[in-house]
This record gives C-alpha cells, sequence and structure tokens, in this order.
C-alpha cells in the first residue's frame, strides 16, 4: 500500500450525488453520454459518484450497452 | 420457472389494475408533450382504458425480461449460476422491473426516450439479484476479522517499499478503530477491503444500496481527513 492505493480507497473531496440521485437520473446521464454530450460538466456529481461506486457504475455500463444494442423489435 | 412464467397473467392483470388505479388518484388524463412519438405511445397505451393497456403491459414485460437476460449475460455470471438458475432471477427481475415501471409511470417526464428509462430498472432488478446471489451463504467480513487487515497488507507490496506500507496500513487502521462507528467500521472494512458487493451488504444489514453508500462515503471522508491531518495524505480534492 502506498499514498496512491490510499487515494483510490478513500476517494476524494468532490460533491457525491449518491446512489438513490444517480439512479434518479441515469437514463439520462446514460443517453447523453450516448449522444457524445459532455456528461462530466451536465451531471458532474453523478459523474464523481459513478467513480466512487461501483454497483452504479456497472448499472450505467449495463444501460449504456442495452441503449447501443437496442431491444425493440 | 414455469411456475413464475404461469404465473405471469395474473401478475399483469393486478399491474393492470394498480396502472389504472394510479390514473384515478392522481386525475393524470393527459399525455405531456413528448420528444419522441414511440415514448408518447408507450404512455398512451399504458394509460389506455381498453384493451390496448393489456397488450402493452405484455409487450413492455417481454422487453424488460430481454433487457434482463442481456445484462446477465453481459456481466459473464460465475459457474455458480445454472442457467435454469439464471433464467429464474432474470424473470424476477422484469417482474419487479415490471412494477417499478407502472408504480412510478407518472414520475416519467420524458427527459429520456421511454424504453430507456424503463431498461434502468430492469437493469437495476437484474444486478442486484446477482450481486446478492453470489453471497448467499458466504460470511461477510467485518471489522472484528483481522486476517482482512493481513491479506490486505499483504496484496502488492513491492520489497523496497514494506515499511513505507506497514506504516501507512497501521495509520489506517488506527483510524478506523479511532474515528469510525461501529457500523461505518464494518462496511468499510466489507465494501472496501473485502470488496463486498454493496448490494449484498445492504441486504444483510437491511438497508438500501444508498444508505449502505452513505455510510460508506462518510466514512472515507473521516478517514481522509484523519490521514491528512497526521500528515500520510495530501489534500485529495482533486484527482
Amino acid at each position: 500500500m502506498n499514498e496512491r492505493d490510499l487515494r483510490e480507497l478513500l476517494g476524494t473531496n468532490r460533491e457525491d450525488s449518491g446512489c438513490d440521485e444517480a439512479l434518479g437520473i441515469l437514463d439520462r446521464y446514460a443517453e447523453a453520454e450516448v449522444e457524445g454530450r459532455d456528461v462530466e460538466a451536465l451531471f458532474p456529481a453523478v459523474a464523481e459518484h459513478l467513480r466512487s461506486c461501483q454497483a452504479c457504475m456497472e448499472d450505467h455500463d449495463g444501460l449504456v450497452a442495452l441503449i447501443h444494442e437496442g431491444l425493440e423489435t | 420457472v414455469r411456475e413464475r412464467t404461469s404465473g405471469r397473467h395474473r401478475a399483469l392483470v393486478g399491474v393492470a389494475c394498480e396502472v389504472r388505479q394510479q390514473r384515478v388518484d392522481e386525475g393524470s388524463g393527459t399525455i405531456q408533450q413528448l420528444h419522441d412519438p414511440g415514448s408518447a405511445a408507450w404512455l398512451r397505451d399504458l394509460r389506455d382504458e381498453g384493451p390496448q393497456r393489456f397488450h402493452a403491459l405484455e409487450e413492455l414485460r417481454e422487453l424488460l425480461l430481454r433487457a434482463a437476460r442481456r445484462e446477465a449475460a453481459r456481466r459473464r455470471i460465475p459457474s455458480l449460476l445454472g442457467g435454469v438458475e439464471l433464467e429464474d432471477l432474470c424473470q424476477q427481475a422484469a417482474d419487479d422491473a415490471l412494477m417499478a415501471v407502472t408504480s412510478k409511470l407518472d414520475t416519467f417526464r420524458g427527459a429520456s426516450r421511454f424504453t430507456t428509462w424503463a431498461y434502468k430498472f430492469a437493469v437495476f432488478e437484474i444486478s442486484v439479484k446477482l450481486r446478492r446471489h453470489a453471497w448467499v451463504g458466504r460470511t461477510i467480513p467485518m471489522a472484528h476479522d483481522d486476517p482482512t487487515w493481513d491479506r490486505f497488507g499483504a496484496v502488492g507490496i513491492q520489497a523496497g517499499d514494506q515499511l513505507e506500507a506497514v506504516d501507512l496500513l497501521g495509520a489506517v487502521r488506527r483510524a478506523v478503530v479511532d474515528e469510525l462507528t461501529p457500523r461505518q467500521r464494518d462496511v468499510f472494512v466489507a465494501a472496501v477491503l473485502n470488496d463486498v458487493p454493496i448490494d449484498a451488504l445492504a441486504e444483510r444489514l437491511g438497508a438500501t444500496r444508498g444508505a449502505v453508500y452513505k455510510v460508506l462515503h462518510d466514512a472515507r471522508r473521516i478517514l481522509r481527513r484523519r490521514l491528512e491531518r497526521d500528515g500520510y495524505l495530501g489534500p485529495v480534492g482533486e484527482r
């Protein structure tokens, strides 16, 4: 363990939306990202949360994959 | 799986009644202006007073089930999940996502496509079930688990860095003991040091993902302050 590992473990002081707010707008976030818009600027607290919360990031990745694939017939 | 599938008709009828009741209760007969016609059609059909609603619910459940299956496949589930077991989790996720979508229908504002909004619930439901399932019957390490710290300290240490690593690990451990509440300690040790998925931890603690994350977030902030104060960390506001 070194200081870099410690920073990874403990995160940053940036504003973090938390899971509930992130999941609440994850559909808008994912569509904006797929459209190539700057989600870091549009939803900075959600972007920070996704970096810190593996579960929400995995949900984000799954939603983005579904948007790309399109399941509707 | 067969039993759940055979019960699907009854489930859909129940959901249809709930959607109709929601409309009566809230008196929201108008469909808002949406950017895409597909979303407007979904809302119109799900709020229909006639048979169109039932057909829309059937179609929506199929869509949510496909989304759950696709997400489960994307995650490459470990071998502990057999085909039938995995399919049952997908069916449960589709049912729960359908309930979530219909109960929250009047909160949909058209800021995204309706299908993207609905997929979100399917992804959430199947991911929570998969994470929890992977930890069924397993012991979740807590703060009093000394081997946790030994394992953690032994990972990735180069010979030349050993003194620094041991010193840093000791500082973290002291900060965890001195600064955190028992619940913060348990959550930090399980989620951060042992990679226990937050949804599995939430189920074991009888809490939501958001509530457990809040505990973890607070614990990290407290530890950062302590370690900054003791000179082990520079300011970590920027990466």
